[in-house]
């Protein structure tokens, strides 16, 4: 008995250029559960920013959030798994099963390994986390519950994810806080082209707890206005910080040729990607954002003038609107393209937002539409930013997104409809 | 061809010492063991009460009192080893075009032990489900997504390349490596900062492992508590540390005339899609990854001299790991050292798949396998030789290191002499 031979691997590696195309999206979002209910309410403009109600926030600084609206879990999650699951592997959970179905696909039926699971996170299942915590420190360690060893943990709803659809193939996990929604899509590319044929893949989040609310506090980027409709302004001169949020996406990833044979609905390309990480505090250097964009551009062989919209980063805090402002406007020109954030109505989602910034790319591609910024009645003139307010009709072939993660991370991907020729390969 | 990836550098902060890769290895060679009764906290109530601690001390390890201040220990461990890896490299950073220098750190629990100590002030000892947001300490965001580990490494090399956390449970030191390894293959960096770290040796982890009977309750013999692929083996140590690697192109390397340890040869991942925490008995998933990954290495299996077994010492993953290797590398398993360095420096979560890295560049640097310690009873389930008590001086040319970790990851790295593999 010998496996000790060098037989042809059953998952040979694929070019390096090998097409990865999205064919399922999963959505919760403060705005809509669902990706059709979000989609409707982000073309609509209907923010789903709103005071807080999973926790009493009357007495902290800032006391508005982004809440998936409805979201009751038994209804979406077998009994068995919710003493051991947090609020946001929930709705990761429910974002998973509506992408798997979108795409019409049966996990059971892919071959051994053919499938895996990379997501991004950025805190875990920090409420859960909150509950275990309290119970040791008010009661004793023998107090805290056997699901807490993974519950809350960063790689748990990859792992969840992964057993509840059987996905065997390689999976991972990304920290890279607001970032990660892009980088989790990078590493499912890489798997396919690696020789796997399906990747669920993006990042769905959230720590809405009064123990994550201190948290995030900390961070000094939360918005402390009341008026939901003012808070949360990127852009804007009045800008004053952001709204958190919770949710995101959960994408189906497939090697092309994989989605080709079984006919499947493609609805765009990850055609392009690229992180960086900006200059250590203090020190000299432009920060990394522009660059990210301009490599992501530089890979997916299209000219700025070819790119259709920009899903911004949206900050919120004016030190960062302006470096992102200047990178648009170094690549673009002044307002020389179509900048969106319709982040302003879900507040910003940690490791789920650029994932749901992604799923709106698509989506703005099917519909020929550009979905808009509320809230932000004009942009400040020094910026000179095109920003879209109103939802604006028109083809969208390439969209480039872009996400940065507090601490220097920055990323950007080219998403493009699959009918677009590319000539670089 | 890719390009082929060589580490060119290694730090490590393990138990036994207060950091640094020669007391590692001299203790891992020596078959000492570093498991003691837990003194990082007052750990009488609770059911497991040792772990592999490091005797750290941030100042004398070259941090500010400010980065003290702001990071949480296994963020100082990842700070401490990168400074020693990139040192060891030979690498000035300052001639490194930083656009092309990235930093991958791998981490299960990120800032645990920091988040621990934080909830318990904020929340008065837990008196009520609203905690008191004026008593946070500045950094605390820092703590709350652990991507500020990677953030500090790549500030104290002076990366701008791609930067990120992996968070796969035990095995994200292997995947963070094979991550890097990725990125330098695929041409978006030229040299990655890459590891990982953990210090999880606070209430809530020994609590929650407590909950599953997951680590062992060998409190009075501490120093032979961890027994991996012993019959008596009742459980895992909990430990800590980091190690951290400078990865570069082999030609590059060579280019510069680098000091290579050892080229990352192939890597892979696979999930059990079974269990969060459990495993079944037959460890096809793990074997896949061995497969997948020797594959990826060119290497038949036949070429393994040794295998780094994750190794915890728990009952059901020293089984499933013994019946992958049968699986991966058929009759070859019967004759290849196999070892834990678990039974010596504990399991430290997801540092450990560094540390192992590390043994395991080491073992082919220097010809020698470190023991598998306080094996003394063999269990009939687990045939194969895995170096019981002392090292073994061998030639090591190529090195098969694998980990196994909650939420399902199964993942398997091939480490080789460099002049060994064919181009």
């Amino acid at each position: 008995m010998t496996t000790a031979t060098r037989e042809a691997p059953a998952s040979a590696g694929r070019p390096a250029t090998a097409r990865a195309v999205f064919t399922g999206i999963g959505v919760t979002a403060p705005n809509g559960l669902g990706t059709e209910a979000w989609w409707a309410a982000t073309l609509a403009g209907r923010p789903g920013i709103r005071p807080v109600t999973r926790f009493d926030a009357s007495g902290y600084p800032a006391t508005l959030a982004g809440e998936v609206p409805g979201f009751e879990p038994k209804d979406h999650i077998p009994s068995r798994l919710l003493p051991q699951t947090d609020h946001m592997t929930r709705l990761a959970l429910t974002a998973a099963d509506e992408a798997l179905a979108d795409a019409g696909v049966d996990t059971a039926a892919l071959p051994d390994f053919a499938g895996g699971v990379v997501t991004a996170a950025s805190a875990g299942g920090f409420e859960f986390g909150q509950r275990e915590l309290q119970a040791l420190w008010s009661k004793g360690g023998q107090y805290v519950s056997a699901y807490q060893s993974f519950a809350w943990f960063y790689a748990v709803n990859t792992g969840q994810i992964s057993i509840r659809n059987g996905l065997r193939g390689p999976s991972g996990v990304l920290v890279s806080e607001q970032a990660g929604g892009l980088d989790a899509l990078a590493q499912a590319r890489r798997q396919l082209r690696r020789g796997s044929a399906l990747m669920v893949t993006g990042g769905v989040d959230g720590a809405i707890c009064p123990w994550g609310w201190t948290a995030l506090l900390s961070g000094g980027r939360i918005s402390t206005a009341t008026d939901p409709a003012r808070a949360y302004l990127p852009f804007s001169a009045d800008a004053r910080g952001h709204v958190p949020g919770e949710g995101g996406a959960i994408l189906i990833l497939e090697d092309a040729g994989s989605a080709r044979d079984r006919d499947a609905r493609v609805y765009g390309e990850l055609a392009a990607y690229a992180a960086t990480f900006d200059p250590a505090p203090g020190h000299d250097g432009e920060p990394g954002l522009g660059r990210a964009a301009e490599l992501a551009l530089a890979e997916a062989g299209i000219a700025p003038a070819g790119v259709d919209v920009v899903f911004a980063d949206a900050a919120g805090v004016p030190e960062l609107d302006r470096q992102e402002a200047d990178a648009l406007r170094r690549l673009f020109g002044p307002r020389g393209v179509p900048v969106t954030a319709p982040k302003t109505m879900t507040g910003r989602l940690s490791a789920g937002g650029a994932s749901l910034d992604v799923a709106a790319a698509l989506l703005a591609v099917r519909d020929a539409v550009i979905p808009p910024t509320v809230h932000v009645a004009e942009p400040a003139a020094e910026y000179a930013l095109d920003l879209v307010t109103d939802a604006r009709p028109g083809p969208v072939r390439t969209a480039l997104v872009l996400a940065r993660g507090q601490g220097g991370f920055n990323a950007a991907a080219v998403i493009t409809g699959d009918a677009r020729p590319r000539t670089h390969h | 061809m890719s390009r082929r990836v060589v580490i060119t550098g290694i730090g490590v902060v393990a138990p036994g010492s207060g950091g640094g890769t020669k007391p590692f290895w001299s203790l891992l060679t020596e078959g000492r063991t570093a498991t003691r009764a837990i003194s990082l906290f007052d750990a009488s109530s609770f059911r497991s009460r040792v772990a592999a601690e490091v005797d750290f001390d941030p100042a004398a390890s070259g941090l500010r009192p400010q980065e003290i201040r702001r990071m949480d220990r296994a963020a100082q461990f990842a700070v401490v080893a990168a400074r020693e890896a990139v040192a060891d490299s030979g690498l000035e950073p300052e001639a490194l075009d930083p656009h092309r220098l990235g930093v991958t750190i791998g981490s299960a629990v990120g800032a645990t032990m920091g988040l621990d100590t934080e909830y318990n002030v904020v929340s008065d000892g837990g008196s009520g489900w609203l905690v008191d947001h004026a008593y946070a300490v500045p950094h605390l965001f820092g703590h709350f997504v652990p991507s500020s580990f990677a953030a500090e490494v790549a500030w104290t090399v002076g990366a701008q390349g791609p930067t990120a956390v992996v968070s796969t449970g035990c095995t994200s030191g292997l995947d963070s490596v094979g991550h890097a390894v990725e990125l330098i293959r695929e041409g978006s960096a030229d040299v990655m900062v890459a590891g990982a770290t953990d210090a999880p040796i606070s209430p809530i982890s020994v609590a929650c492992f407590d909950a599953i009977k997951a680590t062992t309750p060998r409190n009075d013999d501490a120093e032979h508590a961890s027994r991996p692929f012993d019959r008596t083996r009742n459980g895992f140590v909990l430990g800590e540390g980091s190690a951290v690697f400078v990865l570069e192109e082999l030609a590059a390397a060579r280019a510069r005339g680098a000091h290579v340890y050892a080229e990352i040869s192939g890597f892979a991942s696979r999930s059990n899609a079974y269990h969060m925490t459990g495993l079944r008995t037959d460890g096809v998933e793990m074997a896949e990854a061995i497969r997948v990954a020797l594959d990826e290495a060119r290497t038949d299996a036949t070429a393994v001299d040794y295998i780094n077994a994750h190794g915890s010492g728990t009952k059901q993953n020293d089984r499933h790991e013994t019946a992958a290797f049968k699986r991966s590398l058929g009759q070859h398993a019967y004759a290849t050292p196999v070892s834990s360095i678990k039974s010596m420096i504990g399991h430290s979560l997801g540092a450990i798949g560094a540390l192992e890295i590390a043994a395991c560049a080491l073992a082919v640097e220097h010809g020698v396998i470190p023991p598998t310690a306080n094996l003394h009873e063999p269990d009939p389930e687990c045939d194969l030789d895995y170096t019981p008590l002392t090292a073994r001086e061998a030639r090591v040319d190529t090195v098969l290191s694998v980990g196994s970790g909650f939420g399902g990851f199964q993942s398997a790295m091939v480490l080789a002499r460099p002049e060994r593999r064919a181009v």
